[in-house]
């Protein structure tokens, strides 16, 4: 093989791609993966080295007590299920509040949805931090809401709000919003109304025709809206730290835990590993499916 | 695309002398803790030696130890606690100081210098910057109006009895969210060694914990500053100098609040934060210079009187004004000193169980 043919245009394109992928996702989780099988020393780096060579000898040593040990302690499993759950309820929240919006803007008029559109992606230019610095303002004991809750006589005690799994799930809904409304509306935007006409003139309720054209014409919107907001919330650190309470146990605050205050690198690897696993087998079953449907279209 | 290589190998060879070019003695890079220095500090050293200093901080042991154990940190100075210091000496951060550039350091504490050789043999890597102990700090008024008079502001009953501390729950009780600073202060009240590494007593402190848990409002390490000094919180196990700060702005709020800070009877734990260079320091000359400056007592007295910590030179006591070196509070009695615990330097295990029964306390689980 020549280099031309080598670098030619279409082999570069898709190159980059896999390029990007071995480079910033493979290579990585190679590195955090070597840590998993690795025992904590005190060192810089602070683990232990696989593979030793002495006296012409190769020496491989795989630690896999990493991984016992979250068999071993419950606080492990109920960390990932607290993830879970707070990641579940909180995509079925962003689902059932985006998809209105999405849909309201896909029909809206067409100069008019540029400016919807602008207007959810506008809070997004402000950084993360900010925003649920200031979700900390308006929640806290003498903060926005309880001083208005309180001016309108409606309690006399402040409610408490901010450090709650409420103000958690709030957090993350709001931060993550555009996320599951911006797939859902490029998905919208793209039906043809024509067949709800036809629903109509067939007798079809708007609800009927709603609920069995729109929606499962929308369905890869739905899972594409739903995977952008899961798989991330599932690891969600920021948000859960600063307005979450001591009872919010999430994956990443254990991470956390096990990298800082035990220095355990290896543990905090073989977490992490999990973890992807646990986010990696939906994005295989979808990707999947993508591919038996556009298999079926041809 | 050979062009474009080029370009890429001339770009980032630019860029690496571009790098080297900064490493030079003229730039120092310190890490410190967050409002732990003097405002006029850095621009004073600047001045006296031209060394441009690149300043910046960080709000927890942890957060520096991540940084340091991954390498080429990129810093000069350092700040770790004691307790964190032994391990990082261990693990190889630090290189060993040259005193022969540290003439100022006659005028350290030689009594500190003892204690600091459990963490640092030889005193070889790190000097003294600022200490400070982990007591009660907490809103007279608002203690009085749910305990009386005879509340026990100055012993450790005050937290650790459930009859006490569920009465204060109404107005905000905040712990300091560091299992190995404050399960030993637990320990030590049930009448264990503070470094005990015993099973059954660390699960006796743990029940202890649990016993006051549900009257505690938050365990977060910096913010009882602003809500002690807002009245958002009337108790706060903390660290001294920070709520020494959380009584300065309540006074320059002028809104009703006082703040105390006593140490608890018992005895209490203490913290010395020293300073070190990372082995991988670009400058150790300048860094050198560094601690040398800090070192001068009018320089060190300035930092104290600013943070209300009190710190570790001999000569620098008497610079220090009267109101900061006179407040029991920030320079204990000798009676108090003798009672005063130092936090060891655990090994992993110990250190693991700790971090799993402060979740255990925290989440309930």
């Amino acid at each position: 093989m020549n280099l031309k043919k080598l670098f030619d245009g279409r082999r570069l394109v898709i190159g980059v791609p896999f390029v990007w992928l071995i480079l910033f996702f493979l290579l990585p989780f190679a590195i955090v993966l070597k840590i998993s099988f690795t025992l904590a020393d005190v060192a810089i780096p602070p683990y232990t080295e696989i593979l030793t060579y002495a006296d012409q000898q190769l020496d491989i040593a795989l630690n896999f007590g990493n991984y016992l040990m979250f068999t071993e302690d419950t606080l492990y499993l109920d960390a990932y299920l607290g993830s879970l759950k707070i990641a579940t309820v909180s995509t079925l929240a962003c689902l059932l509040i985006g998809y209105p919006m999405a849909y309201a803007i896909a029909r809206a008029r067409k100069d008019l949805q540029t400016v919807l559109l602008l207007l959810i992606m506008m809070p997004t230019w402000t950084a993360i931090l900010i925003r649920v610095y200031a979700w900390m303002g308006l929640l806290s004991t003498n903060g926005l809401i309880n001083e208005f809750l309180m001016g309108i006589g409606l309690i006399d005690t402040p409610l408490r709000l901010l450090n709650t799994n409420f103000a958690v799930y709030l957090g993350i809904v709001y931060s993550y919003l555009p996320f599951m409304i911006l797939p859902l509306f490029a998905n919208l935007v793209k039906h043809d109304l024509t067949l709800l006409e036809a629903a109509a003139d067939l007798g079809a309720s708007r609800f009927t025709s709603f609920w069995r054209i729109t929606v499962p014409l929308s369905k890869n919107g739905i899972i594409a809206g739903c995977m952008l907001v899961f798989i991330p919330a599932v690891g969600e650190f920021v948000i859960p730290e600063l307005l979450g309470g001591p009872e919010t146990l999430m994956i990443g605050r254990v991470l956390w835990q096990e990298f800082f205050n035990n220095r355990d690198w290896p543990v905090a690897s073989a977490l992490a590993v999990v973890m992807l696993l646990i986010l990696i087998i939906p994005i295989v079953l979808f990707n999947k499916n993508q591919a038996k449907e556009m298999e079926g279209k041809l | 695309m050979k062009v474009f290589g080029k370009t890429l190998l001339a770009l980032s060879l630019a860029g690496a002398f571009a790098g080297h070019a900064i490493a030079d003695n003229k730039v120092l890079h310190v890490y410190n803790w967050s409002d732990y220095i003097a405002e006029d500090t850095i621009a004073e050293f600047e001045k006296e030696t031209g060394i441009k200093v690149v300043y910046d901080v960080y709000d927890s042991n942890e957060v520096l130890e991540a940084k340091l154990l991954a390498g080429k940190s990129g810093y000069d100075v350092v700040v770790p606690s004691n307790s964190f210091l032994a391990k990082q000496i261990k693990a190889g951060v630090y290189q060993k100081l040259d005193k022969s550039k540290l003439p100022n350091w006659k005028n350290l504490d030689p009594q500190l210098m003892k204690t600091l050789e459990v963490s640092d043999p030889g005193n070889e890597y790190a000097i003294p910057y600022l200490w400070g102990t982990i007591g009660i700090g907490y809103n007279p008024d608002k203690v009085k109006a749910a305990l009386g008079d005879n509340a026990p502001v100055d012993s450790w009953d005050l937290v650790f009895k459930p009859e006490n501390i569920s009465k204060l729950k109404s107005c905000g009780v905040a712990l300091l969210d560091s299992p190995t600073e404050i399960i030993p202060a637990g320990l030590h009240y049930l009448g264990y060694k503070p470094d005990s590494q015993d099973t059954k007593e660390l699960k006796a402190a743990q029940d202890l914990f649990m016993q006051i848990r549900p009257s505690i409002t938050y365990f977060h390490s910096s913010k009882y500053i602003s809500d002690l000094a807002n009245g958002n919180i009337c108790v706060a196990v903390g660290y001294s100098g920070d709520i020494a700060q959380a009584k300065a702005r309540a006074e320059e709020a002028q809104n009703g609040v006082t703040v105390k800070y006593n140490i608890p009877k018992e005895g209490a734990g203490t913290f010395f934060d020293t300073m070190a260079i990372p082995r991988d320091s670009e400058n150790p000359e300048g860094a050198h210079a560094f601690i040398n400056f800090i070192m001068k007592p009018e320089v060190i007295a300035k930092i104290s009187d600013y943070v209300q910590y009190p710190n570790g030179n001999k000569e620098a006591t008497a610079l220090v004004s009267e109101e900061v070196r006179n407040d029991p509070g920030i320079y204990p009695t000798e009676e108090i000193m003798a009672k005063l615990y130092a936090f060891p330097d655990l090994p992993a295990k110990v250190q693991r169980a700790m971090t799993r029964s402060w979740t255990t306390i925290k989440s309930g689980k």
